[in-house]
Formats: C-alpha cells, structure tokens, sequence
C-alpha cells in the first residue's frame, strides 16, 4: 500500500491545489521522501513504532546506516543505468534489498538479470542445472528479504515471478509458506501465495480445506482462514453444479463447524461473518415477479380530467392520463436485465408488442433494475372501452437475468381490463389548481366498510405457475429455524451484539422465504420482535446507530406494507370533508416514524400521494418504482443535496414536491454523486447534452445538479425554503426551468 | 515537434525507472518551481498519460491493481479514458469481488479497506458502482470502526489512522459514511497526534510520519 499511498497523496495534492502555491510545504515533503528515497528505513518502519525520541548514540547509528544505504543506492542504480549483470552486481542487488524490500527497482532488476541469462542461455545450450542455480539463487534472497519484512509486495510478487519461469519443489513452497502462516495467521500476502501454489500444483479443494479446517481449530479468530474456506466452498458448489442435496448437506456441516467458534468466542467477528455467507448460500433464490401495476385481475379505468387521480380501490382503478397513455410496472425481487419486447410479451388489441419498450427504472445507465416501466396507449378514434383484456406474459421466453447471473425462469401472467368511459365531464385544465396543505386538519383516517372485504384481496396478487415456488424451500425453512433457535440459545446467555443482529437477519430471511414460497406452515413473523432486537442494537451498540435505524426502517416498511390492513391503516383521505371513496384521494402517511430509508416498495405501486415528512431520510432511492405518485411529501428529513433527488427524475406524473427544511446544500461532500446518473461521473458513454446548458440563459456553475433533477420534472407546486442551498439565482433556475410552477414556498405565482 | 529539453529528461526517467515514479514525482514537482507554468503542467500531463496508458497494459496490472487505480484516476482528469479498455479493467476489479462485499487484491483475496478504496474508486470513477452491493459491502466497512473509534483494514485487526482514508472514502463513495460515528472516529485521530512535536501517527503513542499525518488530516476533513 505504501508506495501507492505516496502517489495518491501527490496526486491528490496536486487536483486540490495544495502543492503549486506552497513550496514550503513541498520542501518539507521532500526532506521526509528524499530521506526515504535514500534510506528508506523510517519509511518501512511506519506501524508501530513507539514515539521516543532516539537517543545520540541510537541518531549517530542511524545516520551512519542511512549513509551506507545511500551509497549502496547510488551503486547499485549506476549498475542498472548500465545493464551490468555480473555476479558482484547481482550481489549489491541483493544486499540492497535485504534492506529494504519495498525497493521495486532492485526486484526489476533481478528480473531483467534472469531474463538476460535465460535468453544468454537459449542462444548457446540450454543448461537446465545452471538454470537451477540461478533461479534458486532468487528464492534465496526472496527468503532474506521476507525474513526483513514478510509482509512486502516486491519480495512475494517476485517469487511468483520466479516460479513461472518454471522451478522448484512445491514441497518447499509449501513448507515455506507453512513458516509465515505460524508467525502470522492473518498474513494475505501468505495466503494469496498458497492460493498461487496450489492452483500451479493442482491441489485439491478438498485438500485445501481440510487446511483451513486445521488452521482454524488452530485458532477461530481466524478470518482469513474462513475466507478462504468460503472461496474453496464456491468453487465446489460451482463445479457440482445444481445438485442441490449436496449442497444441503454440506451446509448443514459448515453451520455445525461455525457454531463450534461461534459459542466458544461470540465476540470474535469472524465466525460472523462465515455465518453470514451461509445464510446467504442458504437462502439463494431465484429472481421473482413481485408485483405489479396495474394489478392483476383488475379494472382499469382511464379518465383525462382531475389531476389527482381517484381512489384506487381493488379491483376498480382510476387512472388520469391527458395523452391517452399508461404504465406497467413489473417489480422483481431484485436488479434484472434482459426486460424486453422478446422476453416479456403483451396481448392488446390496440398496440404491437413489437412496439413496446422496457425502460429500466434506475439511477445507473447500465439496463438492470429491480423495476422495469413501459407505456401503452389507446388510439385517438377510440373514444370509449369497456372491458378491453391486457395481457403480459413474463418470461415465456428466456432472457431475463439477474446482476448475479440467475435467470428468471417462472412464466407469469398480468391480466387486467381496460375501460375509458365516455367523457361526462368537461376538461378541467383552465381552472385553478389548489395547493396541497399537507397539514393535518386536511386528512381523515380512512373508515374501513364493509365492501372494503374485497380490499383485502392483496393488490400484488398474480398468478403464478405451480413451478414456480422454490423447490428447497422446505429444507431452507428446517435450517433457517434451527439457526434461530441455537442463536435464541446463545444470546440467552450472552448479551452479544453481533449475535443479536445474526438473529434479525435470520428472522428477516424467514420473513422472506414466507413471503415467497408457499406454503409457510403458519409460522408467522414477529416484526415487533425484529424491531426490538434493532432497538437493543442502537444501544448496545451506538457507533453504528445510524446503521441499525436504516435496517430498523426497512423492518418497519415491510411490516406496514404486510397485508391491505396494515397498509389501509396509515392511509388518508385528504379534502375538506369526508367524500365517498370514488372522488377521494388517498395519501399514505407515513410520518414521524424514524425513517431514514425507502425499501420493500412491491406493495405501493398504486399510490398517487404519499407524506413522508418528519422522518430522517436520507436516501429515497426505491421510490422510483412508484410511477403514479403525483404528491410527494419530503420536508423536514435530512436529504443533503440535489443528488439524493436522483429517483424523482423517473416519476413522471410528479406534480407537487415539499423538500423544505431539509439539508440540501448544508453538506459540503456530497454522497450520492457516484451512485445517481449524473455526468460528472467518467464514465466512457456520456449522454450529458451542453445545448441544454447554453439555453437557460441563468449561470448554472453553482446549480447544475438542480438543473439535472429539475429539468425533466414539471411541477405545478414545490417548496424548498429551510434549506441552505436557497438563494435568488436558484429560484430564477427553477422557475425557468418548470414554467407551469403555480405554487412556489406557499405563494401563487399567478 | 520541438521537444522540451525537460520533457525529454521526463520520458527517459520514465522508461528507465517506472517503479520509483513516485519518487520521481515528488521530486518532479520541486523542480517546476523552477520553470514555467506552463511547462509544468505540459510535463505532468505527458507523464501521467504516459504512464496511466504503459500501466493499465502491462502484465503488472494483476499483482498490483493499486496502481491501475491510480491510472484510471490519471486519465480520468484528463479526459483520457477513452484511450483504455475500460470493460476489461471493470471486468478485472469485479473478478476481485469477495462473498463478504469487499476486494481483495487478487481473485480470490481476502477484503482489504485499501484495495477496497482503489477498486470502489476505480468503479466510481468508470460508472460501474451498481455492481457494488452498497448495504453488504457498507456494513463491512462500518465495521471496521473499534470500540475506540479508530478504524482497522480487516476483522479483529488494530485500528489504524491512515483506514480513517481508506475506510471513510469509500463509504462516501458508496453513500453510507454515515454508518460510521464521525465524532469518534475524529477523537482517535486526534488522540494520535504528538501533541510535543507534530504530526500524527498510526495508533496513539507511536512515532509520527507524514503518511499518517496527511490520511489523518484527510480523515477529519
């Protein structure tokens, strides 16, 4: 790392324009590096040294030894300069490096020495003995200058160097290595030789682990044991293929071998984390088709008045679309790519599946999402629809793929029905627009009546083929449990902080296996009980509260979006008065619950006005699923720039945004830039349009990450005061850039 | 093209001694104090592209990605990353992506916060970061934070002021450096200092050096 570091800092000095103006501090940057250029001793030496002053005697002796080395540099670069290869300068080489092995010129050198008498040796006879000689001669002082330091890039890298040329008994490779991994268990460099050796020696895997086996009976604080333990398992599990029982029951030993470590050290992290990988090898699924929107089995109804769209009551769906057109949402249990005309099929009378297009709902540019988008619409002659079938077919043909390489392979199907009543209305648009008050006295808690027993038919019902349910599932269920009962045993004993948050993770995972294959033997999930167990982790352990909050959210978010119940329960009306749910708007209320992130959305994708203030959020990525929220409230949360606004670029149908008092522009780091599609990010395809830029006529130096977010959005009301990034020039942006901004910080702009 | 007498000393140091370029560097850059401007800046741009280019091709690039790190961040400032296969290093870092969320510095290596810095940078800096599990490899990262608020570069490792840099870039990166108790992590830095002489250290009472101070100083910031 050290010499890396040392570029990095120049380079870094140099982009923040520290270095040109200050050749103090340059000078004295110089006396410390010279100093190691010469020397290189102190720069060796920089872990662990204890802080006293040398004493004269100790000074005098260092000097003298930086002198020496100086002088033995100097040769020794006079002998490379020349390319002289002569034994004695083979031997200041290597006098040289046994002093310091970080010294990279020094190992090329040796290198360029071999290869000079290896090409020296093919033009007369090839002499393998005295190639022998040489290339033992290399070992040697590979294994003085580990002897010094075992821990340098130069020595070990040369070694493989030197091995490829082709040499030596892996006998002693390994006896070697045995050495280094006795002084220091955790040594990577030690181990990623071993993994070099046994890959030129073919070694088995099965040998390998009964190593790691050992090393770690050794000693269980030994992470790079159970790495590597869990590299050699993968390869395996990678070359028997999809043989699943095999898998099990291997498994089944690794969690038994792993709770050995795990009750004779809990605090010691790396059984944890072996433990992790388990559960996740445990708990590998296939992607799925979550949900979907508009939901299967209903009735679509498209209308071209009222800008907030109607109550979205199963199975009757109120849609308002000015341009005759509307979405279909697929949401997947994780990122896919491969969502295309091909793989996903639509049967409607009035539009070619040839001409559909699959968009990607998120922030990068690469075509894998968890939520996947396209348009349909209805021809203009067509003024009146009854009962219109929509059907989609997802994945009757192969293609779509998981990041991790999984294919989705269960065919679904979405039917539902189109209906566009003819218009009894007058279009609406001259009238005036209210502001929305997000205010309390605006909402009433939604009464549950009695034909509200058909809502609990859950909204993401689809229909799924009988192979699609997971085909371990029954084994998966048997283990999860078992792991939560011996780590019930456990914390019964010690209040251990990672194990409590092994056992919410595992309960978490059976949540997940409940939710996705069926049936569940009515175990049921206790979220309370996950909640509890986050809460006693934000005080046993409060370094990392800010972590267990997130994790706390997404518990609550699936927790509150479990059933139609528990969702209706925080869901509002919103006008003056309580009015049928025909002509009412829904708003989902989720304020004042601690939320800092946004998951688990499958079950929201009907919602049109969602409240989200007084929360701590901070990230909103997983709203860009909803593509029908039009009211979106976000005031009073800890947003901290323009960027984390990323996923709103994606909801078109966004008419009213609350970001006041919030963060934006309080920060001077701004998190996100790297994780949304912002241009200023190198990568090689750049669709950053300058014209854009030219247009706006407003200098955008100090706002072009408000121009990125804004600029697609057309916003009718927005407000944004409390936030430190406020200022004039920004409002002139904004209102140029959304000319149909009616409502700016409470005031009509009309 | 007439060529600077300066330059020509550039390229020839170059060739003949690409491992001590960092050396080279430092000491390249007192010695612009001693021309113009101009030349200055001409110079580390040829000896940057130069370099970034020979590097990302080389052979090296296996055993030594931490470099290839600093070639991609090279090119990148000048606009130049076009002039390397960008898929086949994104392919490369990616092969060096553990179950646990981290890199190694091989395929196959254990996690380790310094490689993870150069290969969560190079993926930044290329636009590949949706490759990266951000909450696995967050909560890796977040861990690394020790009861005394340090932070170490692996599991049951002591704390170390330079991870403040390492560990703490990265996680901006990825957007989860609030995982981490900034308060905290800012008393151990400052609990390193030789409060007597200057300087910062590795760990509270060892000997100061210039490469703890600048990542300590980097850390707070």
């Amino acid at each position: 790392m050290n010499q890396t570091s040392g570029t990095t800092v120049a380079i870094s000095l140099i982009t923040s324009g520290f270095i040109l103006p200050r050749k103090g501090v340059l000078s004295s940057c110089q006396i410390q590096i010279t100093e190691v250029g010469e020397g290189r001793k102190r720069y060796r030496k920089m872990h662990g040294i204890s802080r006293k002053t040398p004493s004269q005697d100790e000074q005098e002796a260092s000097d003298l030894k930086a002198a020496e080395l100086r002088d033995l540099q100097s040769q020794f670069l006079h002998l490379h300069h020349n390319k002289i290869y002569t034994k004695e300068a083979l031997e200041t080489s290597a006098k040289l490096l046994v002093v310091n092995p970080e010294h990279y010129t020094g190992w090329n050198y040796r290198k360029l020495a071999v290869q000079h008498f290896l090409d020296h040796q093919s033009e007369t006879e090839v002499d393998s003995e005295s190639i022998q000689l040489v290339l033992n001669e290399e070992l040697r002082v590979v294994e003085n200058a580990l002897k010094k330091n075992f821990k340098s890039y130069g020595a070990w890298y040369h070694r493989k160097w030197v091995l490829s040329k082709g040499h030596s008994s892996m006998d002693k490779e390994l006896r070697l290595l045995g050495k280094f991994q006795k002084l220091d268990s955790r040594n990577f460099h030690a181990w990623n030789y071993r993994r070099f050796i046994t890959m030129l020696k073919k070694i088995s895997d099965e040998e390998e682990l009964q190593y790691t086996t050992d090393m770690i009976f050794d000693n269980f604080s030994n992470y790079s044991a159970w790495h590597n333990r869990s590299v050699l398992l993968s390869h395996l599990f990678e070359k028997r293929g999809k043989g699943h029982s095999h898998k099990e029951s291997i498994l089944e030993e690794e969690f038994e071998f792993v709770r050995n470590a795990l009750f004779t050290d809990p605090d010691d992290q790396s059984g944890w984390f072996y433990h992790l990988w388990l559960l996740d090898q445990m708990v590998k699924l296939e992607p799925l088709l979550l949900s979907s929107w508009p939901p299967h089995g209903c009735c679509l109804y498209l209308s071209v008045d009222d800008y907030i769209g109607c109550g979205n009551l199963f199975p009757r769906i109120h849609f308002q679309s000015k341009d005759r057109m509307f979405p279909i949402v697929l949401y997947f249990s994780e990122a896919v790519e491969g969502v295309n005309s091909s793989t996903v099929t639509i049967e409607y009378e009035y539009y070619s599946n040839d001409d559909v297009i699959w968009r990607p709902l998120s922030a990068n540019r690469f075509g894998c999402a968890q939520a996947w988008l396209t348009y349909l619409n209805f021809p203009d002659e067509v003024h009146f629809l009854k009962d219109s079938p929509v059907k989609v077919v997802v994945a009757q043909f192969p293609g779509i793929v998981s990041t991790n390489g999984v294919s989705f392979s269960q065919t679904s199907y979405i039917e539902f029905s189109l209906c566009v009543p003819s218009h009894d209305r007058e279009h609406t648009e001259g009238q005036t627009i209210p502001r929305i008050l997000w205010k309390n006295e605006k909402f009433h808690p939604h009464i549950t009546e009695s034909h509200d027993a058909s809502l609990l038919n859950p909204l993401h019902q689809l229909k799924i083929t009988e192979e699609g349910k997971s085909k371990s599932s029954d084994w998966s269920m048997k283990t999860i449990a078992n792991e939560i009962a011996h780590c019930r045993d456990l914390l019964s004993s010690t209040n251990c902080k990672i194990g409590k948050l092994t056992l919410a993770r595992l309960l978490m995972a059976q949540s997940k296996l409940i939710s996705y294959c069926i049936p569940n033997d009515g175990v049921k999930v206790h979220y309370e009980e996950i909640l509890g167990l986050y809460h006693d982790l934000m005080e046993l352990d409060p370094v990392h509260i800010c972590y267990y909050e997130d994790e706390h959210s997404l518990v609550l978010l699936k927790q509150v979006t479990l059933s139609m119940e528990s969702i209706l329960r925080y869901c509002h009306q919103y006008g003056d008065s309580i009015s049928p749910s025909m002509d009412s708007h829904f708003c989902l209320r989720l304020n004042d619950l601690s939320l800092s992130r946004i998951g688990n959305v499958e079950r929201l994708l009907w919602i049109q006005m969602l409240d989200l203030s007084h929360n701590k959020i901070r990230s909103i990525e997983g709203l860009e699923a909803l593509q029908l929220l039009s009211c979106l409230n976000l005031s009073n949360n800890k947003i901290c720039s323009f960027a984390a606004l990323d996923p709103l670029r994606m909801l078109k149908s966004l008419k009213v945004l609350d970001i006041s008092y919030n963060e934006i522009g309080a920060h001077s780091v701004d998190t996100r830039r790297y994780l949304c599609s912002f241009p200023m990010t190198h990568a090689v395809k750049n669709d950053w349009n300058f014209e854009e830029f030219a247009n706006v006529g407003v200098d955008l130096t100090n706002h072009w990450d408000a121009f990125f977010i804004f600029r697609g959005l057309n916003l009718i009301q927005l407000d944004i005061l409390g936030n430190a990034v406020v200022s004039d020039q920004l409002k002139q942006l904004l209102f140029k850039l959304m000319p149909s901004l009616n409502w700016f910080d409470g005031e009509n702009r009309n | 093209m007439k060529m600077d007498p300066f330059q020509v000393i550039c390229g020839v140091k170059l060739i003949r001694g690409i491992s001590s370029h960092s050396i080279f560097l430092i000491l390249l850059l007192d010695l612009f104090f001693l021309i113009s401007k101009i030349i200055q800046v001409w110079c580390l741009l040829i000896f940057m592209l130069i370099l970034s280019i020979l590097w990302i091709n080389s052979d090296n690039n296996n055993s030594f990605f931490r470099f290839s790190y600093i070639a991609i961040c090279s090119l990148a400032l000048l606009h130049q990353l076009d002039k390397i296969n960008v898929e086949k290093a994104v392919k490369y870092i990616l092969s060096c992506q553990n179950l646990d969320g981290g890199f190694g510095c091989t395929p196959g290596a254990e996690s380790h916060a310094g490689q993870i810095f150069c290969c969560v940078g190079a993926l930044a800096i290329t636009g590949s970061l949706h490759h990266v599990d951000e909450d696995l490899l967050g909560w890796w990262l977040c861990e690394r934070q020790v009861k005394s608020g340090g932070l170490n570069g692996r599991p049951e490792k002591l704390p170390d002021v330079c991870y403040s840099w390492w560990v703490l870039s990265s996680l901006i990166m990825i957007d989860r450096v609030h995982w981490i108790d900034k308060e905290k992590l800012v008393k151990f830095i400052l609990d390193c200092q030789d409060k007597e002489n200057g300087g910062i250290s590795d760990r509270p009472d060892d000997a100061v050096d210039v490469f703890h101070t600048y990542f300590g100083v980097a850390g707070k910031c």
